[in-house]
């Protein structure tokens, strides 16, 4: 019984931020413009580390874990770069 | 999926709970970016997912990793205090910056900068400039 609920929770929760990434990247695609892309990108990295986080619990790895604080940097990086070019029209001034 | 059959009822149930609840909040937020109609309106949906999905997915990871290895937990606080520390600073400089370019095109839909406030910068009744 413990089994199938924890089964099932964690692959339900997996195919509903496997949706949002869709969603996100719908977003990324359609755009109308260039904010709306940037914005659409910072939601697929932060989508990316919940899947890699919910990797991690399913196979007690804690590598995932690693790799998952990982991409929340540099996407915040990524993120403060894009908005920064949009602004100024170049990253280091 | 060898390890979490292993798991207790009592502590299996606030897992899958949290779980559950924070990707349905990463989807809604998600979703709120598909259907919202302007960006500004936009810029607020995806901190459905930063706060709420990865607050309680952390937290699910946390009692089930405590509850199994003993293992210090230190890499979902990080990722939890990061993402609380991060997010508004990046949205902000994300809404900031669409709003200069808005106003660089003059477009209709941002407020623009009065001429009363230009005229006395002590007093910025517009409460809007960069």
């Amino acid at each position: 019984m413990t089994e199938l609920l924890i089964i099932w929770s964690v692959l339900v929760s997996q195919i509903m931020i496997a949706l949002a990434m869709v969603c996100a990247l719908y977003r990324v695609a359609k755009g109308p413009r260039a904010q709306d892309r940037i914005l659409g990108l910072d939601t697929v990295y932060i989508t990316a580390m919940l899947l890699l986080l919910t990797f991690g619990i399913r196979t007690a790895n804690v590598l995932y874990f690693e790799a998952a604080l990982t991409i929340a940097l540099l996407g915040f990086v990524s993120t403060i770069a894009f908005a920064k070019f949009l602004m100024r029209g170049e990253v280091i001034e | 999926m060898t390890f979490l059959v292993d798991l207790p009822v009592w502590a299996a149930i606030p897992v899958c709970l949290l779980l559950l609840s924070g990707s349905a909040l990463t989807l809604a937020g998600a979703i709120g970016l598909v259907r919202f109609q302007s960006f500004y309106e936009r810029l607020h949906a995806p901190t459905l997912c930063t706060s709420g999905g990865v607050l309680l997915i952390a937290l699910s990871s946390m009692i089930a990793f405590g509850v199994l290895q003993n293992r210090w937990i230190v890499h979902e606080v990080l990722i939890v205090v990061f993402m609380i520390v991060t997010t508004p600073v990046t949205l902000m400089l994300l809404g900031q910056s669409a709003l200069y370019r808005d106003r660089a095109e003059k477009s209709a839909e941002v407020p623009r900068k009065t001429e009363t406030a230009k005229a006395d910068p002590g007093i910025d009744i517009s409460g809007n400039d960069i």
